[in-house]
Protein backbone atom coordinates (compact mmCIF):
# COMPACT_ATOMS: atom_id res chain seq x y z
CA UNK A 1 0.00 0.00 0.00
CA UNK A 2 1.10 3.75 -1.00
CA UNK A 3 1.94 5.80 2.39
CA UNK A 4 3.15 8.68 3.92
CA UNK A 5 4.62 9.18 7.56
CA UNK A 6 3.15 12.07 9.98
CA UNK A 7 3.13 13.32 12.69
CA UNK A 8 -0.47 14.18 14.87
CA UNK A 9 -0.78 17.67 15.15
CA UNK A 10 -4.59 17.31 17.24
CA UNK A 11 -8.22 17.22 16.98
CA UNK A 12 -10.36 20.58 16.11
CA UNK A 13 -13.68 20.71 14.19
CA UNK A 14 -14.67 22.50 10.74
CA UNK A 15 -17.56 22.64 8.60
CA UNK A 16 -19.57 21.10 5.89
CA UNK A 17 -20.97 22.66 3.12
CA UNK A 18 -24.33 21.52 4.55
CA UNK A 19 -23.18 23.63 7.70
CA UNK A 20 -22.50 20.43 9.61
CA UNK A 21 -19.59 20.95 11.52
CA UNK A 22 -16.98 17.65 11.24
CA UNK A 23 -14.69 16.12 14.33
CA UNK A 24 -11.69 15.77 12.23
CA UNK A 25 -7.64 15.16 13.19
CA UNK A 26 -5.19 17.19 11.78
CA UNK A 27 -2.13 15.49 10.48
CA UNK A 28 0.97 16.68 9.14
CA UNK A 29 2.14 14.66 6.82
CA UNK A 30 5.41 14.51 4.97
CA UNK A 31 7.30 15.39 2.99
CA UNK A 32 9.03 12.42 2.96
CA UNK A 33 12.31 11.78 1.34
CA UNK A 34 13.08 9.06 -0.51
CA UNK A 35 16.04 7.37 1.34
CA UNK A 36 16.32 4.26 -0.56
CA UNK A 37 14.63 2.40 -3.65
CA UNK A 38 14.63 -1.40 -3.41
CA UNK A 39 14.16 -3.33 -5.88
CA UNK A 40 12.73 -7.22 -6.99
CA UNK A 41 16.14 -7.83 -8.37
CA UNK A 42 18.37 -6.56 -6.19
CA UNK A 43 16.26 -7.10 -2.63
CA UNK A 44 13.70 -9.99 -3.98
CA UNK A 45 10.76 -7.08 -3.16
CA UNK A 46 9.97 -3.53 -4.53
CA UNK A 47 9.68 -0.70 -1.97
CA UNK A 48 10.65 2.85 -1.11
CA UNK A 49 12.15 3.32 2.31
CA UNK A 50 10.94 6.80 3.45
CA UNK A 51 12.15 9.13 5.69
CA UNK A 52 10.13 11.74 7.69
CA UNK A 53 11.51 14.66 10.05
CA UNK A 54 14.45 15.64 11.13
CA UNK A 55 17.06 14.33 13.10
CA UNK A 56 20.50 15.74 14.97
CA UNK A 57 23.88 14.04 13.10
CA UNK A 58 25.19 13.21 16.34
CA UNK A 59 22.05 11.37 17.20
CA UNK A 60 22.79 8.59 14.84
CA UNK A 61 24.62 5.46 15.36
CA UNK A 62 28.13 4.34 13.19
CA UNK A 63 25.57 2.46 10.72
CA UNK A 64 23.11 5.08 10.21
CA UNK A 65 25.59 7.79 9.53
CA UNK A 66 27.54 5.50 7.22
CA UNK A 67 23.92 5.35 5.03
CA UNK A 68 23.30 8.89 5.12
CA UNK A 69 26.88 9.80 4.35
CA UNK A 70 26.85 7.51 1.19
CA UNK A 71 23.24 8.99 -0.25
CA UNK A 72 24.42 12.68 0.76
CA UNK A 73 20.89 12.86 2.56
CA UNK A 74 19.98 14.67 5.47
CA UNK A 75 19.02 12.20 8.56
CA UNK A 76 15.31 11.64 9.12
CA UNK A 77 13.52 11.39 12.27
CA UNK A 78 11.53 7.97 11.18
CA UNK A 79 12.29 5.52 8.33
CA UNK A 80 9.90 3.12 6.91
CA UNK A 81 9.26 1.17 4.21
CA UNK A 82 6.20 1.09 1.69
CA UNK A 83 5.28 -0.60 -1.51
CA UNK A 84 3.31 -0.57 -4.44
CA UNK A 85 3.24 3.78 -5.14
CA UNK A 86 1.97 4.34 -8.53
CA UNK A 87 4.57 6.26 -9.82
CA UNK A 88 8.21 5.27 -9.74
CA UNK A 89 10.62 6.97 -7.67
CA UNK A 90 14.40 7.71 -7.10
CA UNK A 91 16.55 8.80 -3.96
CA UNK A 92 16.41 12.08 -3.19
CA UNK A 93 12.75 12.11 -4.55
CA UNK A 94 10.54 14.55 -1.93
CA UNK A 95 6.69 12.58 -1.72
CA UNK A 96 4.55 14.99 -0.42
CA UNK A 97 0.70 14.76 0.50
CA UNK A 98 -0.77 14.84 -3.23
CA UNK A 99 -0.60 11.22 -3.58
CA UNK A 100 -3.79 11.42 -1.54
CA UNK A 101 -7.11 12.74 -2.59
CA UNK A 102 -10.01 14.02 -0.71
CA UNK A 103 -12.93 11.57 -0.02
CA UNK A 104 -10.11 8.41 0.15
CA UNK A 105 -10.46 5.95 2.68
CA UNK A 106 -7.17 5.64 4.47
CA UNK A 107 -5.88 3.71 7.47
CA UNK A 108 -3.94 5.31 9.83
CA UNK A 109 -1.67 3.42 12.55
CA UNK A 110 0.44 4.58 14.80
CA UNK A 111 0.89 4.03 18.76
CA UNK A 112 -1.84 4.23 20.90
CA UNK A 113 -1.83 6.08 24.41
CA UNK A 114 -0.64 4.02 27.01
CA UNK A 115 -2.88 3.65 29.73
CA UNK A 116 -1.09 1.71 32.51
CA UNK A 117 -2.65 -1.43 34.38
CA UNK A 118 -6.13 -1.37 33.49
CA UNK A 119 -8.97 -3.81 34.69
CA UNK A 120 -11.23 -5.78 32.71
CA UNK A 121 -13.96 -3.55 32.30
CA UNK A 122 -11.87 -0.87 30.45
CA UNK A 123 -9.96 -3.02 28.88
CA UNK A 124 -11.93 -5.53 27.31
CA UNK A 125 -15.32 -4.38 28.19
CA UNK A 126 -16.43 -6.83 30.32
CA UNK A 127 -19.80 -5.21 31.78
CA UNK A 128 -18.49 -5.82 35.57
CA UNK A 129 -20.45 -8.62 38.00
CA UNK A 130 -24.04 -7.96 38.79
CA UNK A 131 -26.06 -5.61 41.49
CA UNK A 132 -24.91 -4.80 44.36
CA UNK A 133 -27.62 -5.90 46.21
CA UNK A 134 -28.21 -9.56 47.66
CA UNK A 135 -24.82 -9.57 49.93
CA UNK A 136 -23.35 -8.67 46.65
CA UNK A 137 -20.03 -6.35 47.54
CA UNK A 138 -16.60 -5.29 46.47
CA UNK A 139 -17.37 -7.27 42.79
CA UNK A 140 -18.61 -4.29 40.95
CA UNK A 141 -15.90 -4.03 38.12
CA UNK A 142 -14.70 -7.92 38.74
CA UNK A 143 -14.33 -10.12 35.29
CA UNK A 144 -16.36 -12.99 37.14
CA UNK A 145 -15.89 -16.76 36.29
CA UNK A 146 -12.33 -17.13 34.42
CA UNK A 147 -13.21 -21.18 33.49
CA UNK A 148 -14.76 -24.56 35.06
CA UNK A 149 -13.94 -26.74 37.29
CA UNK A 150 -12.02 -30.16 37.48
CA UNK A 151 -12.07 -30.36 33.71
CA UNK A 152 -10.23 -28.61 32.13
CA UNK A 153 -8.84 -27.80 35.56
CA UNK A 154 -6.70 -24.66 34.00
CA UNK A 155 -7.35 -21.41 32.59
CA UNK A 156 -7.19 -21.26 28.84
CA UNK A 157 -4.33 -18.99 27.58
CA UNK A 158 -5.29 -15.89 26.23
CA UNK A 159 -8.18 -15.34 28.57
CA UNK A 160 -8.98 -12.03 29.01
CA UNK A 161 -7.82 -10.28 32.40
CA UNK A 162 -6.67 -7.32 33.62
CA UNK A 163 -3.38 -5.69 32.50
CA UNK A 164 -0.83 -3.49 30.54
CA UNK A 165 -3.22 -1.33 27.56
CA UNK A 166 -2.57 1.02 25.40
CA UNK A 167 0.89 1.79 24.16
CA UNK A 168 1.23 -0.65 21.26
CA UNK A 169 0.90 -0.07 17.50
CA UNK A 170 -3.34 0.26 16.28
CA UNK A 171 -4.40 0.88 12.77
CA UNK A 172 -7.63 2.65 12.37
CA UNK A 173 -9.17 1.62 9.14
CA UNK A 174 -11.89 3.12 6.60
CA UNK A 175 -11.14 6.84 7.77
CA UNK A 176 -12.28 9.58 5.32
CA UNK A 177 -9.75 12.35 3.96
CA UNK A 178 -12.20 15.82 4.77
CA UNK A 179 -9.55 18.62 3.87
CA UNK A 180 -6.46 18.95 2.78
CA UNK A 181 -4.05 21.59 2.98
CA UNK A 182 -0.94 21.55 0.33
CA UNK A 183 0.57 24.29 1.59
CA UNK A 184 1.21 23.66 4.99
CA UNK A 185 1.23 19.54 4.30
CA UNK A 186 -1.73 19.13 6.69
CA UNK A 187 -4.71 16.31 6.01
CA UNK A 188 -8.07 16.74 8.00
CA UNK A 189 -9.15 13.04 8.86
CA UNK A 190 -12.66 12.19 9.95
CA UNK A 191 -12.39 11.07 13.37
CA UNK A 192 -10.17 10.25 15.70
CA UNK A 193 -6.69 8.77 14.72
CA UNK A 194 -4.21 6.41 17.30
CA UNK A 195 -1.55 7.86 19.47
CA UNK A 196 -1.28 11.50 21.27
CA UNK A 197 -0.42 14.64 19.75
CA UNK A 198 3.11 14.96 18.29
CA UNK A 199 3.30 11.15 17.80
CA UNK A 200 3.95 9.49 14.43
CA UNK A 201 1.43 8.02 12.91
CA UNK A 202 1.72 6.11 8.58
CA UNK A 203 -1.18 7.01 6.51
CA UNK A 204 -1.85 4.25 3.75
CA UNK A 205 -4.08 4.21 0.93
CA UNK B 1 -3.37 24.58 20.00
CA UNK B 2 -2.99 27.81 18.91
CA UNK B 3 -1.48 26.49 15.38
CA UNK B 4 -4.38 24.12 15.01
CA UNK B 5 -6.72 27.02 15.06
CA UNK B 6 -4.31 28.75 12.30
CA UNK B 7 -5.25 26.15 10.40
CA UNK B 8 -8.56 26.38 10.19
CA UNK B 9 -8.96 30.32 10.82
CA UNK B 10 -10.28 30.73 7.07
CA UNK B 11 -13.82 29.39 8.38
CA UNK B 12 -13.83 31.92 11.63
CA UNK B 13 -17.06 34.08 12.10
CA UNK B 14 -15.58 37.94 12.24
CA UNK B 15 -18.71 39.45 11.20
CA UNK B 16 -20.72 38.12 15.04
CA UNK B 17 -21.13 40.78 17.65
CA UNK B 18 -19.58 39.56 21.31
CA UNK B 19 -21.61 38.74 23.72
CA UNK B 20 -21.86 37.09 27.00
CA UNK B 21 -23.45 34.65 29.76
CA UNK B 22 -26.73 36.64 30.61
CA UNK B 23 -27.49 38.89 27.48
CA UNK B 24 -30.53 38.42 25.33
CA UNK B 25 -29.78 37.81 22.01
CA UNK B 26 -31.55 36.63 18.68
CA UNK B 27 -29.76 34.11 16.54
CA UNK B 28 -31.06 34.29 13.48
CA UNK B 29 -30.46 30.65 11.77
CA UNK B 30 -30.72 28.83 8.49
CA UNK B 31 -33.17 26.58 7.68
CA UNK B 32 -33.18 24.03 4.61
CA UNK B 33 -36.69 22.37 4.00
CA UNK B 34 -36.62 20.24 1.02
CA UNK B 35 -34.46 22.75 -1.71
CA UNK B 36 -35.31 26.02 -0.31
CA UNK B 37 -33.89 27.82 2.21
CA UNK B 38 -35.51 30.40 4.64
CA UNK B 39 -34.09 32.25 8.57
CA UNK B 40 -35.59 30.96 11.45
CA UNK B 41 -34.81 33.15 14.65
CA UNK B 42 -34.00 32.14 17.99
CA UNK B 43 -34.57 34.51 20.68
CA UNK B 44 -33.54 33.86 24.14
CA UNK B 45 -30.65 34.06 27.27
CA UNK B 46 -27.07 33.10 26.37
CA UNK B 47 -26.93 30.55 29.74
CA UNK B 48 -23.17 29.71 28.65
CA UNK B 49 -20.11 30.27 25.99
CA UNK B 50 -17.33 27.75 26.36
CA UNK B 51 -14.55 26.73 24.43
CA UNK B 52 -12.31 28.91 21.97
CA UNK B 53 -11.18 28.46 18.65
CA UNK B 54 -12.82 26.04 16.25
CA UNK B 55 -14.95 24.62 18.58
CA UNK B 56 -16.36 27.74 20.62
CA UNK B 57 -20.12 26.66 21.07
CA UNK B 58 -22.64 28.93 23.16
CA UNK B 59 -25.75 27.63 24.33
CA UNK B 60 -29.40 30.08 24.26
CA UNK B 61 -31.91 29.33 26.61
CA UNK B 62 -35.94 30.57 26.36
CA UNK B 63 -39.24 29.75 27.14
CA UNK B 64 -42.09 28.03 24.66
CA UNK B 65 -45.23 27.95 25.93
CA UNK B 66 -44.05 27.41 29.64
CA UNK B 67 -41.61 24.65 28.46
CA UNK B 68 -38.11 25.55 28.84
CA UNK B 69 -35.73 25.44 25.60
CA UNK B 70 -32.26 25.15 25.03
CA UNK B 71 -29.76 25.34 22.09
CA UNK B 72 -26.27 25.29 21.70
CA UNK B 73 -24.80 26.90 18.72
CA UNK B 74 -21.09 26.77 16.96
CA UNK B 75 -19.81 30.13 17.28
CA UNK B 76 -18.22 29.40 13.87
CA UNK B 77 -21.39 27.67 12.34
CA UNK B 78 -22.23 29.02 8.63
CA UNK B 79 -25.90 27.89 9.47
CA UNK B 80 -26.01 31.27 11.54
CA UNK B 81 -27.05 34.40 9.59
CA UNK B 82 -26.77 37.04 11.88
CA UNK B 83 -26.91 37.50 15.79
CA UNK B 84 -28.87 40.37 16.99
CA UNK B 85 -27.78 41.49 21.07
CA UNK B 86 -30.91 42.83 22.31
CA UNK B 87 -30.02 43.19 26.23
CA UNK B 88 -27.22 43.12 27.95
CA UNK B 89 -27.67 41.71 31.17
CA UNK B 90 -26.15 41.73 34.55
CA UNK B 91 -24.70 39.05 36.05
CA UNK B 92 -22.29 37.42 38.23
CA UNK B 93 -21.07 34.43 37.20
CA UNK B 94 -20.33 33.12 33.75
CA UNK B 95 -22.36 29.90 33.52
CA UNK B 96 -26.12 30.28 34.31
CA UNK B 97 -27.16 27.07 34.88
CA UNK B 98 -29.13 27.79 38.07
CA UNK B 99 -31.15 29.08 36.01
CA UNK B 100 -33.13 26.01 35.10
CA UNK B 101 -33.92 25.33 38.63
CA UNK B 102 -35.94 28.85 38.46
CA UNK B 103 -38.98 30.01 37.03
CA UNK B 104 -41.55 33.73 36.95
CA UNK B 105 -40.12 36.21 38.34
CA UNK B 106 -36.97 34.67 40.35
CA UNK B 107 -35.54 33.35 36.46
CA UNK B 108 -35.20 37.33 35.24
CA UNK B 109 -31.96 38.80 34.47
CA UNK B 110 -31.35 42.05 35.34
CA UNK B 111 -30.51 44.81 32.44
CA UNK B 112 -26.40 45.64 32.91
CA UNK B 113 -27.45 49.15 31.76
CA UNK B 114 -30.31 50.51 33.72
CA UNK B 115 -29.78 51.59 37.39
Amino acid sequence: MPGLLGKKIGMTSIFSEEGNSIPVTAVKLGPCVVLEVKTNDKDGYDSVKLGFGEKKEKQLNKPELGFYKKSGLNPAEVVKEFRNFDEEYKVGDVINLEIFDIGDEISVSGKSIGKGFQGVMRRHGFGGVGGTTHGQKDRLRAPGSIGQSSWPSKVFKGTRMAGRTGGKRITTKNLKVVKMDAENNIIFIKGAVPGSINSIVEINK
Amino acid sequence: MEKLNELVADQARTDLPSFKAGDRIKVHVRVIEGDKERVQPFEGNVISVRGGGADKTFTVRKLSNGVGVERIFPYHSPKIAKIDVIREGKVRRAKLYYLRNLSGKAARIKDKNVR
